[in-house]
């Protein structure tokens, strides 16, 4: 099968600085959200999703693999967290912990039965994954079916940040979504980061210099599960409930949305394609069904049109990496 | 009456029998479509709900029955399968199979979209022809005709199908397009024109299992979204390789899936995917394909 790998055309010289710069502008963006009369709840959420988008992305977008399947990965975190938090009284760092690492478990699990398929059948295996996992929180006790988990107490963070406080709950939400975004950041760019472009551009050839190539694309998914997992666990403090919609496969989809629109295999494309994404479903709320309209149609024309994305098309303009 | 197992089991085997033969004709068509665009058609269940829809308007807009609408739909829907491959899917041919895979995603939004802002999350009420009303007592259960037709069809079809594709001229050239495009097309052939009809052949399929869907299902914008999903693992299980594995595949699931339902139905959502997992670990090719 000869197939263009689509992103490799748009990987021009790496400059950390412009990256670099980059994050700074958007670290300073966030924290002086609460200065402007930009919805400081809306932002939390955006970057929630967008921290869930460069997880996918991290998988996607350096391995060359499509998973179909990572709701299960930020609903699995989001149920558990929730759970741990309202029914056994954990304090909130404990909980995102352990929702982020039954997500990291999940991850593991069904790595190693995707990794055993490629390409188009590892959509569809990873798919039906997420749908199996559905149905077990569909008729699981402690997930309360369509009801959800509701009034999921926020507490106080290391004992003395309380989560309840708008203020306080905005910035730690913010430094989580710059500490995981810098971890991801480093990943791509470690050894263990190029190994996996290595796998993408040329499977065989990495195989031939003997790396062991299923076991770093385990090891992708598995972080790319992970910091999936986070992104939930924290969705799940900051909404305060967690329900079946963060397991179905319409997020598994609007996941790929924002990767896609954002620009696949750039590195603030996700975050881009997140707060876009959020932002047209706060605003276009009252319009019903026509979201997912607008939703496919932005698939069809990312697709038809401009598939380096947002980012990766401004990248591509001014030579850059971003 | 209904209270003595083997009657429940029967009626479970039979309901296994028929969401089976859906199976196969829809992996079947995923199959077609896959050995000749090597796309995985995302849309597919967007066009079996399509397929439904297009029966559901026949008879309430042209006043052509059931029988009318058995041939017609899939004709017409399967037309519009081949504008979409015209006008989208040939552009994006040779690119990497994700973006076919995300560009029929989005279609499916489209079309599901649309039909649920025009007609609710609710179905339309599609009757059972005259003429496969009532049912015939076998003794041990009542089988209702329109089930035990359904059934039928989609054998025959499907059989139809394999014998055009394995045993007839045109077959041949579609198998031999599927190894070599290049080398049949130097024969002149024109391979653009038979990955066109392939589309809207597999396409046809789909809508074919949305007609006969429609009596028993009701005729809902969603009906194609979660059915889609299963057929997937279907297809996982079975392997793309082969068409007489993807409908055997097609109708033995269906079957367990009914006995699922009898002797543990918790698990009856479930048992697809449970399979599909066991399927990977044993034997990751999947039970009749070749490795991708």
């Amino acid at each position: 099968m000869t197939t263009t790998t689509a992103r490799q055309d748009a990987q021009p010289r790496r400059t950390i600085g412009d990256e670099l710069t980059v994050f700074i502008v958007m670290a300073i963006l966030l924290v002086i959200v609460p200065l402007t009369s930009i919805y400081p709840y809306f932002v939390m959420q955006a970057l929630c999703f967008a921290l869930f988008a460069c997880a996918f992305n991290l998988f996607l977008g350096y391995s060359g693999l499509l998973s179909f399947g990572h709701a299960m990965f930020l609903g699995t975190a989001g149920y558990v967290c929730g759970h741990a938090a309202k029914v056994w009284g954990f304090s909130p760092e404990l909980a995102i912990l352990a929702g982020t690492a039954a997500s990291a478990v999940l991850g593991l699990l069904s790595g190693i039965v995707a990794i055993r398929r490629q390409g188009i059948y590892f959509a569809m295996i990873t798919l039906g994954l997420a749908q199996l996992m559905y149905f077990f929180y569909l008729q699981a006790k402690f997930t309360h079916g369509e009801d959800g988990i509701q009034g999921i107490p926020q507490g106080m963070l290391f004992g003395f940040l309380d989560l309840s406080k708008p203020m306080t709950l905005y910035y730690v939400v913010v430094a989580v979504f710059l500490l995981a975004f810098l971890l991801i950041w480093r990943i791509i760019n470690s050894p263990f980061g190029e190994v996996l472009k290595s796998i993408r551009e040329n499977e065989q050839r990495a195989i031939s210099l003997g790396y062991k190539v299923d076991r770093y694309k385990l090891m992708a998914f598995v972080l790319s599960a992970t910091l999936s997992g986070l992104a939930g666990a924290v969705k799940v403090i900051v909404a305060q409930n967690a329900s079946l919609t963060d397991v179905h496969w319409s997020m598994s989809g609007e996941v790929v949305l924002m990767v896609l629109l954002g620009g696949l295999g750039t590195i603030y494309g996700p975050v881009v394609g997140a707060f876009l994404v959020i932002a047209m479903q706060q605003y276009l709320a009252g319009a019903g069904q026509w979201v997912v309209v607008i939703q496919g149609v932005i698939f069809v024309v990312c697709v038809m049109t401009f598939r380096r994305g947002i980012v990766g098309e401004v990248a591509h303009l001014f030579k850059r990496s971003l | 009456m209904l209270g003595i197992n083997t009657q429940a089991l029967f009626g479970q085997l039979l309901l296994g029998l028929i969401n089976g033969s859906f199976y196969a004709l829809l992996s079947l068509g995923l199959a077609v479509i896959f050995g000749m665009l090597n796309i995985i058609n995302f849309a597919h269940g967007a066009l079996f709900m399509m397929g439904a829809f297009c029966a559901y308007f026949l008879l309430t807009w042209f006043d052509l029955n059931y029988w009318w609408a058995l041939v017609l739909a899939p004709l017409i829907i399967g037309a519009f399968g081949i504008v979409i491959q015209h006008t989208l899917l040939r552009r994006i041919a040779g690119l990497d199979h994700l973006y076919s895979l995300l560009l029929t995603f989005g279609l499916a939004l489209i079309i599901q979209g649309v039909f649920l802002n025009y007609y609710g999350s609710s179905g339309l009420p599609y009757a059972i022809p005259t003429a496969l009303q009532g049912g015939t007592n076998l003794g041990f259960m009542f089988l209702p005709n329109y089930r035990a037709w359904v059934v039928v069809v989609s054998l025959v079809v499907c059989l139809a199908t394999w014998f055009l594709i394995e045993r007839t001229r045109f077959g041949s050239y579609l198998r031999a397009a599927t190894e070599n495009p290049q080398l049949v097309s130097a024969f002149g052939i024109n391979v653009p024109l038979m990955i066109t009809l392939t589309y809207g052949l597999g396409v046809g399929l789909a809508a074919l299992a949305g007609v006969l869907a429609a009596p028993i299902n009701q005729v809902r914008p969603l009906m194609g979204a979660d059915f889609i999903i299963v057929v997937f693992a279907v297809v996982v299980i079975g392997g793309m390789g082969s068409i007489l594995g993807s409908i055997v595949t097609g109708f033995a699931l269906g079957i367990i899936e009914g006995l699922t339902k009898y002797f543990y139905p918790e698990a009856s959502n479930t048992v697809v995917f449970l399979l599909m997992v066991l399927v990977l670990l044993v034997k990751p090719t999947g039970l009749t394909g070749k490795a991708a």
